[in-house]
């Protein structure tokens, strides 16, 4: 029984498929949220406009905006400085808007790794990284993260040395974390374009390493 | 009492109210250190119940692992770091 | 302090240091899984209802997570991420006044009559 669902076969702007669960049955979330959504409406606490606006504006932040002021901070020390000092206002700089996010950036070294987790709930750096991915939100992270950091850590392939310290960082209040990946080697003739490529999600969370140059 | 301030060394109160506070489990009653002061934000304990009182200092403390954990820990000098009100800490003993 | 045992045979302090149930750091647990599963329409939409309302100042991010608190374990082990987070933000709309129980009953019935599916059912707002 065709319908005519105007966005059943669209992309979001961020380029992925919603869930086919436009066609599934109603439950009774979705009713809440269509109904809060359109109380707010009716009484004019919020116009259709800028829901829909925020929804593609959420979806245009994406990992990829973290990673291009990774590369930026692997190729412009003193920008690196900044960031370091102060990364909510440095990020600016490059037109990411912090809002009211208050960003610290913490940097891997030879001899320093650092991992995020948000033990309480869920806080993570979207203004800059998008949605954190679901097994951040989850039992298993949030708990084992900041016991065991070097198991988890090993579980996401990621094998540290002893002689490289793990610094865990809770996020436990109005702070969000961007960790700084450490860049790859074999990457010196690289732009910063060709290097935020190598910057994976991950690595900005902690549980990676940047991707090595093919 | 903003005596508190890197790298004075401070202890996590023992405290274990009901409700929403911001101060992980894990860390109380653990000594720590000061690593910044973040300067002064709203109480979630206070925001979470609609009031808004004064804001707080809220600083990052970072702990060993061995502090944490004791035994457990994974690695002994590897470290958490966790942002808390300053309400919840007190300086700790220089010993 | 007197020691006793609780109903689920767990000896309790008279005054227990009850760990809330979301404060979880260090307690064991098992394996991540790393599956992931692509966001709804609607559940952008909640997050987009949670970021506009709360920026206009109905409630706030620490109200949210105390109700999500408050709803309990069982909700987190049962409901989604986002399934949690509409029941926060209309009970914090609700304590805000932004509307009432009355109206929310009535739209609800309303939005359910309109049809079988999600697609059917949400008028307006793309």
């Amino acid at each position: 029984m065709p319908h005519d669902h105007h966005d059943h076969d669209h992309l979001s702007p961020s380029g992925h498929p919603y869930q086919p669960d436009q066609d599934h049955t109603l439950t009774r979330w979705q009713a809440m949220e269509i109904a809060m959504r359109e109380l707010l409406v009716e009484k004019e606490i919020l116009t259709a406009a800028e829901i829909t606006q925020t929804v593609e504006a959420m979806d245009r932040r994406s990992p990829a905006d973290g990673a291009q002021v990774v590369a930026r901070a692997w190729s412009d020390p003193e920008f690196k400085a900044r960031l370091l000092a102060d990364g909510s206002t440095t990020i600016g700089e490059m037109g990411f808007e912090a809002g009211a996010m208050k960003l610290i950036v913490v940097e891997n070294t030879a001899t320093t790794h650092n991992v995020v987790v948000c033990t309480l709930c869920s806080c993570y750096p979207r203004n800059l990284l998008g949605l954190p991915p679901d097994w951040y939100k989850q039992r298993a992270y949030r708990s084992r993260v900041v016991k065991t950091p070097r198991k988890v850590l090993s579980e996401f392939g990621l094998d540290l040395p002893d002689d490289v310290q793990v610094r865990v960082h809770d996020s436990t209040a109005d702070m969000r974390y961007l960790v700084l990946p450490v860049r790859p080697a074999g990457t010196d003739d690289l732009d910063a374009t060709a290097l935020a490529e190598l910057v994976n999600r991950d690595s900005m969370i902690g549980v990676a390493q940047a991707t090595a140059p093919e | 009492m903003s005596t508190l301030r890197a790298p004075v060394k401070v202890r996590v109160k023992d405290w274990f109210p009901p409700g929403h506070v911001r101060t992980p489990f894990f860390l109380r009653g653990k000594v720590g250190v000061i690593e910044r002061e973040l300067g002064p934000f709203h109480n979630p304990e206070e925001l979470a119940y609609r009031q808004k009182g004064a804001p707080r200092k809220l600083l990052r403390v970072r702990f060993e692992m061995s502090e944490i954990w004791g035994e457990d820990a994974e690695t002994p000098t590897d470290t958490l770091d966790a942002e808390i009100y300053e309400h919840w800490l007190e300086p700790a003993d220089a010993t | 302090m007197q020691a006793h045992s609780n109903s689920r045979n767990v000896t309790v302090m008279e005054h227990d240091n009850i760990r809330r149930w979301h404060d979880m750091g260090g307690q064991p647990a098992g394996q991540i899984d790393l599956d992931q599963h692509n966001f709804a329409l609607w559940e952008k939409r909640v997050d987009a209802l949670m970021v506009l309302t709360s920026g206009k100042g109905y409630f706030t991010v620490d109200g949210l997570r105390r109700v999500l608190e408050d709803m309990g374990e069982d909700t987190f082990e049962t409901m989604s991420y986002y399934e949690r987070w509409v029941q926060s933000v209309n009970q914090n709309l609700l304590e805000a006044g932004a509307y009432s129980l009355e109206e929310l009953s009535t739209k609800m019935a309303e939005v359910t009559a309109r049809g079988e599916t999600y697609g059917d059912c949400a008028a307006g707002g793309e």
